[in-house]
């Protein structure tokens, strides 16, 4: 599979990135590589085969529906690039 | 001897008699780490004033006669484990100024037997990569020839552990990252099987395949630190509600029955590699007949999957990362581009600037490899490869108790050789990955020096949760080969020079 830069620049708006000119061809030229390279997977006989979504458990994992105490929003904001009070502040969503 | 030359089991031993001092012996790996790290590149974050109090609460505890397996020894965590207080970057920009609000549940554990954590080490950005060359910050070198690279993507941690700048170290495996930068350092690392160690508090990269491990100076302390992090944590859905045995005692049976009643599986895939250096083939022939000399008896057994193991992992790794990764958008930590004044450019400025080269081409392909059309084609495909994989080993496991190879195809190749070729890096991880889809244990463990006096390692995998027997058959390979005078001295400013 080739890609092009059109579709380069598709994924990454799909991803949320913005990848500039200069890249876009460097990852254009190496991601096609590699994808052709993972065209032999298509070679592979899969007839038979269940998907391995996860390499050991396949059950789910329940816990105690019990209310634990919480770190509170100066720990769980610590982080934050930006907050007001209690909140995450963002740039504005809509026009 | 000297301080940094000590193993675990050494320095546990002289604390105990009060010989040395905790707090002596963290003082004399900080002066190494400050005389020899400009070189070597090993950490990101040393934390001088932790370490020295968090060695005088164990000087004060052995006072008391107080035990625990790692009283007073200095570690270096690879810097994706979260550390409460200690800055962790996953060797990203994106979270250069990221200080967690609590510990991975393996710095609890440590923490709790007394270990003293020395500094944060140096990886390829969010564990992609093969040699370290990927850190947003610097490079890491290899102790052993500062022209070549440690291997990644826990190199800081080998390299670390290689040239004495901790006492051991933690890394992570995702598809040969604790393995491959141990063989190229000359250093012993172990993958345990999925789900022996909490995940909990590991920034992820691919959680289906991630796994927390030790780099060691030898087996013993691979066991030592194995007993310690392995167990069942409610915080990690995926970690597994098994018995944890006593590791050391692969050790102690391997010392009462040698490895009699063993048996070695060789893949016969994996001897048509092609890139095979001549030196990595005879030190893995050298160690089968090593094996054999010790009562293993040799057979061949067939992975038919093996051709297409490094396509369908290129596949689930970047798709499960390119989910994963979505999280960093510059709302709740990490870094922020403030330049934008409108939520979704805030969001692709952020990741842009905050990721590097090969974490936006993973992210890519992933984000391909899941779109509407595609997904089938890739992500299913390469699922149901894995699971034949796992199939595979399931059936070579009926025929033997161990399966060896080489750990990688060469020995540590020089810095920038291989960094603007990606695919050509992703196939040296030709004999490690498999061990990562199928959940499978594995260890390498230093075997011999290729002509140019580099480490190669050879790796032993074992069936699911069966981590002792690896340790029983590493140790036992330990004491036979002879890496003769392996000595952790490295040449101070000398480039290229040798230990």
């Amino acid at each position: 599979m080739k890609i092009t830069k059109n579709d380069v620049e598709h994924i990454a708006q799909l991803a949320r990135l913005e990848v500039d000119d200069s890249l876009v061809e460097k990852f254009a030229g190496q991601i096609s590589r590699t994808l052709q390279y993972i065209d032999k997977l298509k070679e592979a006989d899969v007839s038979s085969a269940s998907l391995a979504s996860d390499a050991v458990f396949q059950t789910n994992v329940f816990r105690e529906d019990k209310l634990e105490e919480s770190p509170g929003p100066d720990v769980t904001l610590a982080n934050a690039p930006e907050r007001d009070d209690d909140f995450y502040t963002v740039p504005r969503i809509v026009g | 001897m000297e301080m940094h030359e000590l193993t675990i089991h050494q320095a546990a031993d002289l604390l105990e008699k009060r010989e040395i001092s905790s707090r002596n012996l963290v003082l004399s790996l900080l002066d190494r780490i400050e005389d020899l790290d400009k070189e070597i590149g090993a950490y990101i974050t040393i934390d001088r004033e932790g370490a020295l109090s968090q060695a005088d609460r164990a000087d004060s505890r052995l006072a008391k006669n107080e035990k625990d397996p790692l009283l007073g020894i200095p570690l270096a965590l690879k810097d994706l484990l979260c550390t409460k207080g200690l800055l962790t970057t996953c060797g990203s920009k994106i979270l250069a100024n990221f200080v967690p609000t609590y510990d991975a549940s393996v710095v609890s554990m440590l923490n709790k037997a007394g270990a003293v954590t020395l500094g944060k080490t140096n990886m390829d950005e969010f564990a992609m990569g093969s040699s370290t060359e990927n850190s947003g910050f610097h490079i890491t070198r290899n102790p052993w020839n500062l022209d070549c690279v440690p291997g990644g993507s826990s190199g800081g941690s080998a390299a670390a552990v290689a040239a004495g700048l901790c006492t051991s170290a933690l890394g992570t495996d995702t598809g040969g990252s604790i393995r491959q930068p141990a063989s190229h350092c000359g250093v012993v690392g172990l993958k345990p099987t999925y789900g022996r160690v909490s995940r909990f508090g590991l920034v992820s990269y691919a959680s289906s395949l991630d796994q927390i491990g030790p780099i060691t100076k030898d087996v013993r302390d691979a066991a030592i630190m194995m007993n310690v992090i392995a167990g069942h944590d409610k915080h990690d859905s995926t970690s597994a509600n098994v018995k944890v045995p006593d590791f050391t005692a692969g050790i102690g049976m391997f010392e009462k029955e040698g490895l009699k009643g063993m048996k070695a599986g060789i893949p016969k895939e994996y001897l048509d590699v092609k890139g095979l250096d001549p030196d990595v083939e005879k030190a893995f022939y050298d160690a089968k007949k090593v094996l054999e000399g010790l009562g293993v008896e040799v057979v061949e057994v067939s992975l038919p999957h093996t051709d297409y193991a490094v396509a369908s992992y290129y596949v689930i790794a970047p798709s499960e990362a390119s989910s994963n990764l979505a999280r960093y958008d510059g709302v709740k930590y990490g870094f922020r581009d403030r330049s934008a004044d409108e939520l979704i450019e805030m969001y692709k400025k952020t990741k842009s600037m905050g990721f590097g080269d090969e974490v936006q081409r993973r992210i890519i392909i992933g984000t391909y490899a899941l779109s509407a059309g595609y997904y089938d084609e890739y992500y299913g495909r390469a699922s149901k490869v894995r699971s034949l994989i796992m199939d595979d080993f399931t059936k070579a496991f009926d025929q033997c108790d161990i399966i060896i190879s080489p750990v990688a195809p060469t020995p540590a190749f020089k810095i920038g050789e291989k960094i603007d070729d990606p695919l050509t890096m992703y196939l040296t991880d030709i004999f490690t990955l498999s061990a990562n889809m199928a959940g499978l244990p594995g260890i390498s463990v230093p075997c011999a020096l290729s002509s140019d006096n580099l480490p190669i390692g050879l790796q032993i995998m074992a069936k699911r949760f069966d981590e002792s027997t690896l340790i029983r058959a590493g140790y036992g390979l330990e004491q036979s080969f002879s890496m003769a005078g392996r000595n952790f001295e490295i040449p101070r400013g000398k480039p290229g020079g040798k230990i």
